[in-house]
């Protein structure tokens, strides 16, 4: 569509003196583009260096303001006409502006972030934002690590961490922030080590402690941003009233077997997580990654989505994750997306909040934060060492697996069987009701899970739980099994 | 160069110092010529940020600005500039100023104490927009 540019007075030397130009396009951001691409001078005094229009440069399609239209995206029809009117603002110098308090960058720090500052979407204003800027993660395992890491390396200029745990052997097959050399560290410690390694200019604050209703409004009062890297609900739902009482941006990520889910969560623009889930599963319905294990990779990709995300929200993009929820499988390799909707009705979030202050999450979740759930009724136990002593006297008994057949392969206790915990029902005839049955997964709560559920289907025989699984078995019996 | 009438540059420090401690704003209406900017008129516009920005910074609105520009064009006047008042800071752009400029056009400043206007600077950006140069005011 020809529309016309009116070109006002003081720019007119940048367009070869014309007062007015015809372009052809589709929507204003387009006729724009279109004029500053022929008359490139023009473009600084109407485009910032992230290159949006200047704050004081208004754009009026015919009589309308395109800030109350669709902005940049709003259509026009030929005869158009399109005038540019800045909005006069100045003012003297006592109040330092935005621009002038943000951090300088040293030469170290502009030959290290180059690759960012020749992009105009970060630019030095956009480096300076990112060094003047504070995100606190939740968390230092699969998720926190890649945030972490690329945080750091792009230079954001305070990180704070929460962890409580310490690096185990198991950890490392996904939180790559770890190494084999930090194993039974703390790791807050560890972390912090790599993140100093990765990027000495920035500042690191560890705080080492389980992230509670008691602290978490203090600790997130000095930070911009907080990234969600929690493998629970009553934490995940305490991240997220905090940061809806306190109005600061969740960037969110979660994961489980091949399957991610990424977005933001920020009250004042969109959806929070309560929009999207007003109640918790109930417990035991959703495993955790502990029982249902996670593709190493997987949180390396949601993890960097999230510290995308975190990067852009800094940097003051468009097109966050806000009302969108991000989906990844990584065995299809598929994304998908959903809209999400700001819930009127929410209770945290929405016109008339019922919760104003932060809740006991574990009591509304029906669950510990950080520890496995145990069965409610009072099992049979045996101990692994009772257990070995029991088959050296050549008691009769029978030990079943009900562990997954992969798992199985990795190790197993030698003389059981195999029967997936899925299918302990369907296949209950294939127990020797006469025989007392040791039922054992991995850590003990599966085969918990296969006990209640074989009384309830009405097995007749004595069943028993082996206390810590196999694990437990390769501790106090035999090292030669391995530990997964 | 900006040409004015000593009566048109006394009205722009009348207008600051009526409007002390706050800023004041208006337009400078007139023609550009080969030789520099002649102003023939100013129109003062209301300060359109809130009471507790006043103090130094100032804003005039886009529609105040259609509506100065709807008033020259009757008068067939172009915008040659802007003036505004500096309250007890000195008559030099700030950044603030800076970022928020065109080329071409000019920028008086005024400033201003409680009893009396002091300096009176024009300002004009460089095409480039590193800084602002002051510019010749010639008084007739």
């Amino acid at each position: 569509m020809p529309v016309t540019i009116s070109i006002p007075a003081p720019l007119r030397q940048f367009a070869a003196g014309q007062s007015q130009i015809v372009v052809e396009a589709k929507t204003a951001g387009e006729a724009l583009d279109r004029l500053t691409s022929t008359h490139a001078a023009l473009r600084r005094h109407l485009f910032n260096d992230q290159n949006a229009l200047r704050n004081f440069v208004n754009v009026y399609l015919n009589d309308e303001d395109i800030r109350h239209a669709s902005g940049p995206d709003t259509p026009v029809k030929d005869g158009d006409t399109i005038m540019i009117v800045p909005s006069i603002a100045g003012g003297a110098v006592i109040e330092t502006e935005v621009a002038q308090s943000l951090p300088e960058l040293s030469n170290e720090e502009i030959m290290r972030y180059s690759r960012h500052l020749i992009m105009p979407e970060v630019g030095m204003q956009g480096q300076r934002r990112l060094k003047a800027a504070s995100v606190l993660m939740i968390g230092t395992g699969g998720l926190g690590a890649p945030v972490g890491m690329y945080l750091a390396a792009a230079g954001v200029g305070r990180i704070g961490i929460v962890d409580f745990d310490v690096v185990e052997e198991s950890n490392l097959q996904r939180q790559i922030i770890h190494g084999t050399k930090d194993l039974g560290r703390r790791k807050i410690e560890s972390a912090r080590d790599r993140l100093r390694d990765i990027n000495p200019h920035i500042e690191i604050e560890t705080h080492e402690s389980r992230l509670t209703s008691h602290n978490a409004m203090r600790l997130f009062r000095n930070y911009d941003i907080v990234v969600d890297g929690t493998d629970n609900f009553p934490t995940r739902y305490l991240v997220n009233d905090a940061c809806v009482l306190s109005g600061k941006p969740n960037v969110y990520g979660s994961i489980f077997r091949f399957e991610g889910q990424a977005s933001v969560f920020w009250a004042e623009k969109g959806a929070c997580y309560r929009c999207l889930y007003p109640e918790p599963p109930p417990p035991g319905l959703v495993p955790s990654c502990a029982e249902g294990g996670v593709l190493g990779v997987l949180p390396g990709i949601v993890g960097a989505i999230q510290a995308n995300e975190t990067i852009k929200i800094i940097l003051g993009a468009e097109d966050l994750l806000i009302n969108r929820l991000l989906l990844f499988d990584a065995w299809q390799m598929k994304f998908r997306e959903f809209k999400l909707r700001k819930d009127p009705k929410c209770p945290v979030c929405g016109e008339q909040p019922t919760i104003k202050e932060l809740i006991d999450y574990e009591e509304f979740c029906g669950m510990a934060a950080h520890q496995t759930p145990q069965p409610e009724s009072k099992l049979d136990e045996i101990s692994a060492t009772e257990l070995n002593a029991r088959r050296l006297r050549g008691d009769r008994i029978q030990i079943i697996d009900v562990r997954e057949p992969h798992e199985f392969e990795i190790a197993r206790i030698p003389g059981t069987k195999l029967i997936p915990l899925g299918h302990v029902v369907s296949r209950m005839n294939e127990i020797d009701s006469e025989v007392e049955t040791i039922v054992h997964c991995k850590g003990g709560v599966r085969s918990a899970k296969a006990i209640e559920a074989l009384k309830r289907a009405g097995f007749q025989g004595r069943l028993i739980n082996l206390k810590g699984g196999i694990t437990a078995w390769s501790e106090d019996v035999d090292p030669r099994v391995a530990k997964y | 160069m900006i040409r004015i009438t000593k009566d048109l540059l006394d009205q722009i420090r009348e207008h600051g110092v009526r409007d002390y401690p706050y800023e004041c704003c208006g337009l400078l209406l007139g023609r550009y010529g080969a030789d520099g900017k002649v102003v023939t008129e100013t129109y003062a516009i209301s300060n359109a940020r809130e009471e507790s920005a006043k103090r130094n910074r100032f804003l005039i609105e886009p529609h105040e600005l259609m509506r100065g520009e709807r008033y020259a064009l009757e008068k067939d006047l172009e915008i040659v500039g802007f003036y505004h008042s500096h309250p007890d800071s000195p008559a030099v752009p700030s950044q603030y100023d800076l970022e928020h400029a065109w080329p071409t056009y000019s920028y008086i400043i005024v400033s201003t104490a409680a009893d009396q206007a002091k300096d009176l600077f024009s300002w004009e950006q460089e095409p480039d927009r590193s800084r602002f140069n002051q510019e010749e005011i010639q008084c007739q």
